[in-house]
Order: structure tokens, then sequence, then C-alpha cells
């Protein structure tokens, strides 16, 4: 038992007490926002937010409920884009990452700039807008949410990498057993990107379902509004959320205000959280995969 | 095939970039942005900008901020990397990652909430913390000087399990004999860390902030917008560029102003990422843009 306890040096125990807090600084907030959610309103008002709730009440959530149709529009707009939005920008992102990732290819030096030079430029936020609204009618529709943020340099250039990392001797090899250029894309290089795919396409997914950059710029439907921003409008006016529905009467029913706020919060982070242990993996390995470019 | 790809750019990249011509436009919507007849003089925009008080305020707090966060971010992230690199516990190890990663998960307006929860005057956790040990409750949201400490605290809170990750990808690829001889040598924990660790995380440090440096104006509107929102007494100190121009174009709706503003932002950013591109390429070629 002494020998035991002589190995373990002072400052191993420093060490792991630090990196524990600060584990539990980054999650605190997340326990704060959860209890306050199933906090009486009265606790909240009189003792304020609180780690662990004071009494368990779950009028916040069954308000939310009753409410149904606003949380959903949000939800139903956020979920469309995030699939729509991930799924075509995959395909999209990799046809064009292919080619440029093929040395044989003539034009790649050219498509390549073509690329870069998006990330080194931008017109701003003006021009931006003007050109999505005006021109392109990118305003109070579904499209709007999806098209601008489709394709993106970043996101490219990480496919292109993982493509070029393929050694070239598979291509041959397979060109020699008589294999097309088709051929080998999906048979060969398809199968073998997989890492690449689930990696980027976390990255994309998890950027469609947190934007609300979109939606306040091109915007102003409430019932086009995505999820976050449908967080935003209840958080900073709770009696929207009271006055929206038919199921309000007005003055009978006190809103659990403060309450509220969380449980909308919980609600919107919900599915990340749930799905976080799964996505956290493919994100650590996509990092790991040669993302340090900024 | 890559076609899709290379229309979407054109629509969504190279259009802005021909439209940033607008600046020296006198703009209206019916007109568009080709058609509106140009200024008289045609730097009247920059002239309306350059004399306001806002462009020499949201220039310097863009500026300063973001070298504030890109400084004290990158001591906070590298310590915490080294630190992980030293845990040898591979269950405390990967649950600890996990904890800091996941404020990365979240969206700037759940950000929002959280520091809301910690800061409002009346039932935030500061308040009551404060009031619990017997001082007086402080108003944050309406004192400026707090704030870029504020955003900085959170900044780091947002980004540490990330970029600690970054760090972390160079550490794990150290030769471990490195270490095995020093140890062999004499050296303590700290020399190890101090003459082996640092020296050979130097080039990434030195790399990703460089990069960080080239994003300066392009600073990160959601942090801003979602945080500060629309608190205008906070704009003394933390109103930066993208939000000025925001809120010239969606909330004045002053376009001349926001074009100029935006030509502005868009020019300097080109430089900056220019630069420290070329610069960070001498020291590691792998990972800057061109």
């Amino acid at each position: 038992m002494n020998t035991r306890r002589s190995t373990v040096p002072a400052g191993e125990i420093i060490l792991y007490a630090f990196m524990a807090i600060v584990s539990l600084l980054c999650i605190i907030p997340f326990i704060i926002i959860l209890s306050s959610s199933m906090t009486r309103e009265t606790d909240i008002l009189m003792h304020g937010y609180n780690i662990f709730p004071k009494n368990f009440d779950f009028n916040a959530y069954r308000f939310l409920f009753q409410r149904m149709d606003v949380v959903l529009t949000g939800y139903k707009v956020t979920s469309l884009v995030t699939i729509i939005g991930t799924v075509a920008s995959l395909i999209i992102s990799a046809m064009i990452a292919y080619p440029i990732s093929l040395r044989r290819l003539k034009y790649r030096r050219f498509i390549s700039g073509y690329v870069l030079l998006t990330l080194l430029f931008n017109g701003g936020m003006v021009p931006w807008y003007i050109i999505n609204v005006k021109y392109l009618h990118l305003h109070n529709n579904l499209w709007a949410l999806i098209l601008p943020s489709l394709v993106n340099g970043f996101n490219i250039f990480l496919m292109r990498n993982y493509f070029s990392s393929i050694p070239e001797e598979m291509h041959e090899s397979a060109k020699i057993d008589g294999a097309s250029e088709v051929r080998t894309l999906l048979s060969i290089i398809l199968p073998l990107s997989v890492p690449v795919f689930a990696s980027v396409g976390l990255f994309i997914g998890l950027a469609y379902w947190n934007d609300w950059w979109l939606g306040l710029m091109l915007i102003d439907k409430t019932d086009l509004q995505p999820l976050q921003l449908m967080l935003r409008t209840i958080v900073s006016n709770v009696d929207y959320l009271a006055n929206s529905s038919v199921l309000s009467t007005g003055t009978d029913q006190m809103v659990p205000r403060e309450s509220v706020k969380m449980a909308a919060t919980i609600v919107t982070i919900g599915p990340i959280i749930f799905l976080y242990p799964f996505l956290q993996r493919y994100f650590v390995k996509g990092l790991m995969m040669g993302a340090v470019k900024g | 095939m890559s076609i899709p790809a290379m229309i979407l750019l054109l629509l969504f990249n190279y259009f802005p970039m021909a439209g940033i011509i607008i600046a020296f436009k006198d703009f209206n919507l019916s007109n568009g942005i080709f058609a509106s007849p140009w200024m008289h003089p045609i730097y009247e925009n920059f002239r309306f900008f350059f004399t306001s008080d806002n462009w020499l305020s949201v220039t310097r707090n863009t500026i300063l901020l973001n070298l504030m966060f890109i400084f004290v971010g990158t001591v906070v992230n590298v310590g915490i990397a080294i630190l992980f690199n030293e845990i040898r516990s591979t269950w405390f190890k990967r649950t600890a990652q996990s904890l800091t990663l996941l404020p990365y998960f979240i969206s700037w307006i759940v950000v929002g909430v959280f520091a809301y929860n910690f800061l409002s005057y009346e039932h935030g956790m500061l308040s009551e913390l404060l009031v619990k040990f017997g001082f007086d409750k402080i108003d944050w949201y309406s004192n400026p000087n707090a704030w870029p400490f504020i955003i900085l605290i959170i900044f780091i809170w947002k980004g540490v399990g990330y970029n600690s990750i970054i760090y972390l990808a160079t550490l794990t690829g150290i030769d471990h004999t490195l270490y095995e001889s020093a140890r062999i040598d004499g050296a303590t924990k700290m020399q190890q860390i101090w003459f082996i660790t640092i020296p050979l995380l130097r080039p990434t440090i030195i790399v990703l902030t460089l990069l960080a440096i080239g994003h300066i104006m392009n600073s990160d509107f959601g942090m801003f917008y979602s945080l500060v929102g629309d608190s205008a007494q906070l704009y003394s100190t933390v109103d930066v560029i993208d939000t000025f121009v925001f809120r010239s174009l969606k909330g004045s709706g002053d376009m001349g102003m926001a074009a100029a503003a935006s030509f502005y932002q868009s020019v300097l950013a080109f430089v900056l990422v220019y630069v420290s591109n070329r610069v960070a390429r001498k020291y590691e070629s792998d990972s800057t843009l061109f």
C-alpha cells in the first residue's frame, strides 16, 4: 500500500484534478440549463438559476408542448434543410474534389485556383445580400436556407486532400483489370472514402443544423424560421409563444417565462446532445485528417 | 462533373465579388447593382463612412479584440493540449476530451442564452453568487468595459476542446524516444515540456496563429451578434466591423454606409489573408492555402 502511494506523485494528482475541473466548467452551463428547465418558476424568480432544481416541475415543458406547432415548424424547417443540404453538399463537393485530385487531369490547376480564390477574397456582406435577394430571389423560401452555403472551398480541399492520398497504383491496377473510369470511382475510390464522407458530412450537417445566419439575413416569415432563430424569438420574447397559439386565452394562465426559455434551449440542442457520443468520434477523426487549415 | 460546384461558387462567391462596385454607387433596389448611377463624387460613400465616428472605433475593436482572443486563446489551448498529453489514463482522457469538446457543437445563439443565464441582472447565477458573498449585483449588460473579457472567456470556453485537439494531433506524433533519453539524462517533467514539447509544437503554433490573424477582419459575426445583440450601451467596446455593417444594412437601411464599410472590410481581409498565408508558408507549406 505504501509503495503504491509513493508511486503516484503529487503532480499527477494536481494534473488530474485540474483537468477534471476544466471539464466540469465546460459542461456546467448545460447542467444549469437542464435543471432550470425543470425548476419551478417561482424558485428561479426568487433564487435565480441553479445547478440542482429545488423543486422539480415540468410546467415549462407542458407549456412548450401545448404550443408544439411553433417548435415543430422550426424543427421541420431545420431538419429538412440539414438533410437536403448535407446530402447535396457532399455530392457536389465530391464531384469537384475528385477531378482536381487526379494528377493526370488537364484543367485541375485552373479549377483549384478557381476554388482557392473564393477562400482568399469575398465581396462582403452587402453585395452578397443584394445578389441573393434581388438577383437570385433567395428571400423567404426554403432554398435561401440551403443554396448559399452548399459549396465551401475548405470542404472541397479537405476532400481533395483525402482523394489524392489514395495511391495512384489503385487507379492503375483497376485500369489494368479493365475497369472504366466510372467503375473505378464507384467500386474502388468511393468505398475507400467513407471516412472522409462521414467527417465532412458531419461538419456540413452540424453547420446546417446550427445555422441561423441565412435565416437572419434572408428569411422574414416566422413559418420559415430555422430552429435556432425560433429559439432566439422565444428567448427574447416569450409572449410571442404565448400569443401565437390558439390554446392561449390570454391572461388566465401564468407563463413560466424563465423556465420556458430554458426548456426551449434544451429542445433545440437535444438532438445534438443525444447524438453527441456518435458525432464526436467522426468529428475528431475528421479533425485529425488534416483539418489544420484555418 | 465539376460544373455544379463551379456554378454555385460563381453565384454565391464571384457575383458578390463583382457586386463590390456597389460601394461606388448610389444604390437603389429597383435599379440593382449594375444599373444604379455612380456616386458624385465617386468616393462619396467612403467620405461618409470615414468621417463618421464609427469607422475608427469598429476598426480598433475588431483588431484589438481579435488579437486578444488569438493570443490568450493560443496560450490556453496549447496549455490544455500539453496537459491532455500528460494524462495516461485513456478512460479519463477520453471523457475529459468529450466534455471539453461539447461546447463546440452548439450554436452561438444557444451560447447567448447561456451567457444571459450567468450575467442577467435579476436572476443570473453571478448575481446570486455576488449577493450570497455579500457583494452588490453588477448590471453586466450596461457595463461596456467588462465585455471584452466576458467575450474572451466565452470564446475560450467554446473553442478550447476543438483547438486543443488540433495541437494534440501534433503532440501524439512526437517520437517517444526523445522523452526517454531526456529522462535518462535526468530531465524533470517541466524540463521535458519546456525543451521538447513546446519547441516541437512551435511550427503548428506559428502557422495557426498566422492563419488566425489572417481572418481577423472576418471576425466571428455569430459570436458578437448573439452575445451583444442590440445592447447599444456595449457598442463602444465590442462593436466590430461585421456587426456594424449588418446594422447599417438590415437595421438603419443606410445602404451607402453599409456598402462602403463592407468594401473596406473585404479589402483589408484580403490583404491580411494573403500576407498571413505568405508568411505562414515559410514555416510549413502543408497547411497554408497556396
